[in-house]
């Protein structure tokens, strides 16, 4: 396949959902079924298509970057700057094909699970179009090799977000969880925003490459090394709002109050895993300071978010805060340059994770109709304290449900054993070189964590029996169509797709084909090269796998101890340990935090403003206001009475012989015509155009 | 003297064109309640006219036929194009229109025809008879509608007005190019830049040039020979009003940038200043009285008055980006204002009576697609991305800094936050405030709007992607 047909291919993955947007936003309602076979069968054509593209990539192309780039609007000679073409593209790499691969592939699945999810939904083609929207916004930011169209992207699908997660919005905690989402991340994308407005200034260009380039050939915002880390930070930023990652963490769990085929698809497996995807992307320019920063990050994230997940009872909640808290191991194993770990990571989590959600909605649906045909509106559906003893009414949906629990703990023969190993071995390497041992400790701490609190999840949900015997018989496996999307998630979070060696990856095509680009910030500023740090990492790997197969062995025992075979009684633990438990279960309090000090100091901040706009502001204003509009009537009155005025008086003075024109008209045509005259006679006097 | 093929298809948007017109005229004679069968070949004729000029532009190279007289080329050709969506936007909306007034449709479309070759011709000319020629079909055609509405007292107003002024500046035009005639015994257009130069101390020559700038600005409205614009675009038929306030404004404005091209201009720099003050004057007076308006079609009149002064920034620029602004802006401003004036169309209430800001109130609610039209033509005439009025304005504007004339640039942006008072009130008015009249309903014909949505998504298009059009007037110079 020649460069440019697998860049049309690219480019028509692209735009294939828009078109489907387009046509479902304004024809949907009035199509056979609400157009969702339409919405599908475009993002399935979209899947095929990068199915394809990675094959072509890989297969011809090896580490090749395919660039399609075009001038999109050229604002030759600007002041200040010289001459500035704008110019955007397009470009496939391998870590673009795999991601387009990813995307379409979770989105096509989660298009068919939603067919029977949202059956019967008020909105049912306006979602499907959103979706679509999505996909397209999403994709976008996957095949940017620009800053401009990837910022474009990233606003994109923050309001396809919003939208999807305000979907019920005449529930106030859901239009409330929408704005939620959208404001914290406009915080992330302030400093995104401020990131790439420094780089523009820079190098007066947008393309990544050429940043790059600029970077590799000594230039510097501001001619400083300092400046260069404040602007992977602030990019870095970006990520930080969009995966959730602390501190702006808060807007995730929220955006559960979205359909649960939504969270599978944005909040757990694509959009929120754009943010890592982006440090993937600009992994290049960061200094070894801005990658510290993000291996903290990561690390805080991925341990407070575990901690929380723990003591929530919430099914979709819980796997909320595991999302959180496996976009900080992807963070975090960026951070210490585990850079190919860090994105195998993302693609095996987002296989399992879109799983554990899709899974997670086939049993809120059940549980529903259950529900439902009791007539009972009390009962939570979501909540694990009601389910319990779903694997006999459930078989599919519990042993998909068993394969991704198993994905998430690393246990072997997994996808998640594979790649979470990398990451953890990339740890050890990190702490080993520069001594911030904390960050492995956490790591295998989290990794504990995890399979304690799934474990959880799956005894709670499923192991056991159930608490009402007479909804347990309402309680019935999911339709076909939603079924499917499981097992083929499920068989995806085996190893072989990614390794054929079921216990190291290092050799598999995957982390081979997304090797860690090499760094373009100045060699003092840099972190260890890739060969230094692989060779750091290459013989830990089986003390990590040891070490982290015991701490997820401990975690799971200690599910069953607990939930189980009930040796320990939560409860009991839980009153004991009474402070710490309730910390847990208010989240570490951030939300009081953030409501207090910045919510409410925002509200006394503006009534501060407030007073100040209506007393000083709005004087000048109002002033400006009435003598711009004194102007705007003088040069009215200007116009009809004095000009007029002269003009007649002038007319009537000379005697023009205006008889034959008065019959027609009032007198102005001839003022018009003097008037115009006068002024030409200005001009020649003024100006002795000779 | 023989005519070569050759030179027929040089000319084929023209033809085209012209021929239509003869049809049309044709029909409606020997065919009594044809409105139908003529309004869409009128619509036909110039879509036909359009895809030929447009598949010509890319890679054209200037060249001349019928002896000297026609100029062929990319800006020719960019320029038919413009008028003709101009022309097919008016048609779309005055069908209805003029059923609603009640006006006899008959001659309406061959006189339009006739006002689209007459500003083709402008576009193409190569000599300066020939562009007289031009002007003067426009022209007349243009007289002729805007008293159309010959039951109303405010058109006749207006065809009489716009008559004499025109007659007027005619023979400042037609003096000024006699003028030039006498100092140099050429009427070639493409001679004006070297005369230019050689004879920039020539009383003859330069006063001859300016007379022709008088002429000129007298056509696009500009400060201080705008006056008849009020009056005229109130007084006329609303779907003329638009159709004269874009396509005569684009016509007219290629003949500045053909007669006073950057050559010419960089060789006469008083003429420059002229034109300059002019520029600012006619973007501070259009806008500062447009605040004060309250009919929308007067506002529209008087910003059309403002838009000549911006445009006029990019033709005093005197460079090629200031030029392909021109292009660009006028292309932008030919979709943009016609919509306008076709919204316009559509809520008037067929008695004559114009549109108020007050009668707007609480629009959206009654007719929810139209105010959405009516906002993005607001939004693209303040000048707000991504719509295409803003990168009209950049070039422009820019293309002055590039032209030394930076104090002109920042006027023009001040003077663009003025008008953004006027213009947003509007959507204002129409999305935030309650509707008197909560019942009536607006229908809005299907054909009209065709028109409004093809205009909305044209400046959409060509502001999210302003190379389409930019990599077109790339070839024009």
């Amino acid at each position: 396949m020649t460069p440019d047909t697998l860049l049309t291919l690219a480019v028509a993955t692209l735009l294939l959902p828009l078109c489907g947007f387009v046509l479902m936003i304004f024809f949907g309602k009035r199509l056979p079924r609400q157009g969702d076979w339409l919405s599908t069968s475009v993002i399935a054509v979209s899947l095929g298509m990068a199915v394809v593209i990675l094959a072509a990539k890989i297969g011809s192309y090896g580490g090749e970057t395919l660039t399609l780039n075009f001038t999109w609007v050229d604002l030759h000679n600007v002041p200040l700057i010289g001459p500035l073409p704008i110019i955007l593209g397009v470009a496939v790499d391998n870590l673009t094909a795999v991601m387009l691969v990813v995307v379409t592939l979770i989105s096509t699945l989660v298009h068919l699970f939603s067919i029977g999810y949202m059956h019967g939904d008020i909105r049912y083609s306006r979602y499907f179009a959103y979706l679509g929207f999505f996909s397209f916004s999403m994709l976008m930011i996957v095949l940017a090799n620009n800053l401009f169209l990837l910022y474009v992207g990233w606003e994109l699908v923050g309001i396809s977000s919003y939208l999807l997660i305000g979907h019920w919005y005449e529930k106030k905690s859901a239009s409330n969880a929408a704005i939620k989402a959208f404001l914290v991340n406009r915080v992330g994308d302030f400093g995104f925003f401020l990131g790439i407005a420094m780089l523009f200034m820079t190098f007066h260009t947008f393309g990544l490459r050429e940043i790059f380039e600029g970077i590799g050939a000594g230039r510097l915002p501001f001619e400083s090394n300092w400046w260069l880390t404040a602007a992977g930070v602030l990019l870095f930023c970006g990520a930080v709002g969009k995966s959730a990652q602390f501190p702006l963490h808060v807007w995730l769990p929220d955006a559960m109050e979205g359909p649960t085929p939504v969270s599978a698809l944005i909040h757990a497996a694509t959009m929120v895993a754009a943010g890592v995807y982006l440090v993937a992307r600009i992994f290049p320019l960061m200094t070894a300071d801005a990658l510290l920063v993000v291996a903290y990050i990561g690390a805080i994230t991925a341990f407070i978010s575990a901690t929380i997940a723990i003591t929530q009872n919430d099914i979709k909640k819980v796997l909320a805060y595991s999302t959180i808290s496996q976009l900080g191991y992807m963070i975090m194993g960026l951070g210490v340059g585990a850079y190919s770990a860090g994105f195998f990571h993302l693609v095996t989590h987002a296989m399992f994770k879109a799983g554990l959600f899709l899974g997670s909605g086939s049993i809120i649906h059940a549980m529903h109709n259950a529900l439902h045909h009791e007539n009972d509106h009390a009962t939570d559906a979501q909540d694990l304290r009601n389910m319990g003893g779903l694997r006999k009414a459930m078989p599919v949906t519990f042993w998909t449900f068993v394969v991704y629990t198993l994905a998430i703990c690393g246990v072997p023969l997994t996808s998640g054993f594979l790649s979470k190993d990398e990451i953890l071995a990339g740890t050890l390497a990190f702490g080993g070189m520069s001594g911030h041992v904390i960050i492995p400790v956490i790591g295998f701490l989290v990794a504990g964590l995890t399979a304690f609190y799934m474990f959880r999840v799956v005894i709670l949900a499923f192991l056991g029996d159930h608490k009402d015997a007479a909804r347990f018989s309402h309680l019935r496996e999911s339709p076909m169509v939603m079924t499917i999307p499981l097992v083929v998630l499920a068989i995806l979070s085996v190893f072989v797709f990614y390794s054929f060696n079921p216990f190291d990856a290092s050799d598999s095509w995957i982390v081979r084909a997304v090797g860690r680009p090499d760094s373009v910030v100045p060699p003092s500023m840099a972190a260890p090269s890739t060969e230094a740090f692989e060779e750091a990492a290459h013989g830990l790997h089986g003390t990590a796998m040891l070490l982290s197969l015991s701490v997820a062995g401990i975690g799971v025992l200690f599910a069953f101890v607990t939930y189980y075979w009930r040796k320990i009684n939560a409860d009991a633990v839980a009153s004991a340990l009474g402070p710490a438990y309730r910390f847990l279960l208010n989240k570490w309090y951030f939300d009081e935090i953030y409501q207090a000090v910045i919510v409410n100091g925002t509200l006394a901040l503006s009534r501060i403003l407030r007073w100040f706009d209506g007393n000083i502001v709005d004087g000048l204003v109002n002033g400006t206001g009435w003598v711009t509009r004194g102007i705007s009537s003088v040069s009215g009155m200007f116009d009809t009475y004095v000009v007029d005025g002269i003009v007649n008086l002038t007319g009537y003075l000379s005697g023009v012989g205006g008889l034959a024109l008065r019959k027609f008209q009032t007198g102005r045509v001839q003022s018009y015509v003097i008037f115009a005259v006068l002024s030409v006679m200005v001009f020649y006097f003024v100006f002795r155009l000779i | 003297m023989i005519m070569t093929p050759q030179d027929y298809i040089a000319a084929l948007p023209l033809g085209i064109v012209a021929v239509t017109a003869f049809l049309v005229l044709l029909i409606e004679a020997f065919r009594d309640g044809s409105v139908r069968v003529t309004s869409w070949l009128t619509a036909l004729g110039l879509a036909a006219a359009f895809f030929v000029a447009m598949t010509r532009v890319f890679g054209a190279a200037p060249g001349t036929a019928f002896f000297g007289m026609y100029a062929t080329g990319a800006f020719p050709d960019l320029m038919t194009a413009v008028f003709c969506v101009s022309g097919i936007l008016t048609v779309l909306l005055s069908s209805a229109y003029l059923g609603k007034e009640h006006l006899v449709q008959g001659e309406y479309y061959a006189v339009l025809l006739s006002a689209v070759a007459g500003m083709i011709m402008m576009a193409a000319a190569a000599d300066l008879v020939f562009f007289f020629l031009g002007l003067e079909l426009m022209s007349i055609a243009f007289y002729i509608l805007a008293g159309f509405a010959r039951g109303r007292l405010m058109s006749n107003e207006a065809g009489l007005k716009y008559f004499l002024l025109g007659a007027f500046s005619t023979g400042f035009l037609l003096y000024g190019i006699a003028l030039v005639y006498g100092a140099t015994g050429r009427t070639a257009i493409s001679a004006i830049p070297s005369h230019s130069l050689a004879l920039a101390h020539s009383p003859v020559f330069v006063v001859g040039l300016a007379l022709v700038l008088v002429g000129l600005l007298f056509k696009v409205a500009a400060f201080p020979f705008h006056m008849w614009a009020p009056d005229v675009y109130e007084g006329a038929p609303t779907t003329v009003s638009g159709f004269m306030a874009t396509g005569g404004k684009a016509a007219a404005f290629s003949g500045f940038l053909l007669i006073f091209s950057p050559l010419a201009l960089n060789a006469l720099p008083t003429l420059s200043d002229v034109i300059s003050l002019i520029a600012a004057a006619s973007m501070i007076l259009g806008n500062i009285v447009a605040v004060s308006q309250t009919s929308i079609k007067r506002m529209l009149a008087y910003s059309s008055i403002a838009h000549a002064g911006y445009i006029l920034a990019g033709v005093v620029a005197g460079n090629r980006m200031g030029a392909e602004g021109v292009i660009f802006y006028l292309a932008a401003y030919t979709l943009m204002n016609i919509g306008a004036f076709g919204v316009v169309s559509i809520l008037e209430s067929g008695d004559g009576t114009g549109v108020t800001y007050d009668e707007c109130a609480g629009l959206s609610r009654r007719a929810p697609v139209l105010s959405g039209l009516m906002a993005v033509f607001m939004f693209s005439l303040t000048g707000i991305p991504p719509f295409a009025g803003f990168f009209g304005k950049y070039y422009v504007f820019a293309g002055a800094i590039g032209g030394g004339y930076t104090w002109l640039a920042i006027i023009g942006v001040l003077m663009s936050v003025v008008s953004a008072s006027y213009y947003l009130r509007l959507v204002v008015l129409m999305y935030f405030k309650e509707g008197t009249e909560r019942n009536s309903s607006v229908s809005v014909p299907a054909a009209s709007l065709a028109a409004l949505v093809i205009a909305a998504i044209g400046l959409l298009g060509l502001g999210l992607f302003p190379s389409l059009l930019l990599q077109l007037t790339a070839w024009c110079f």
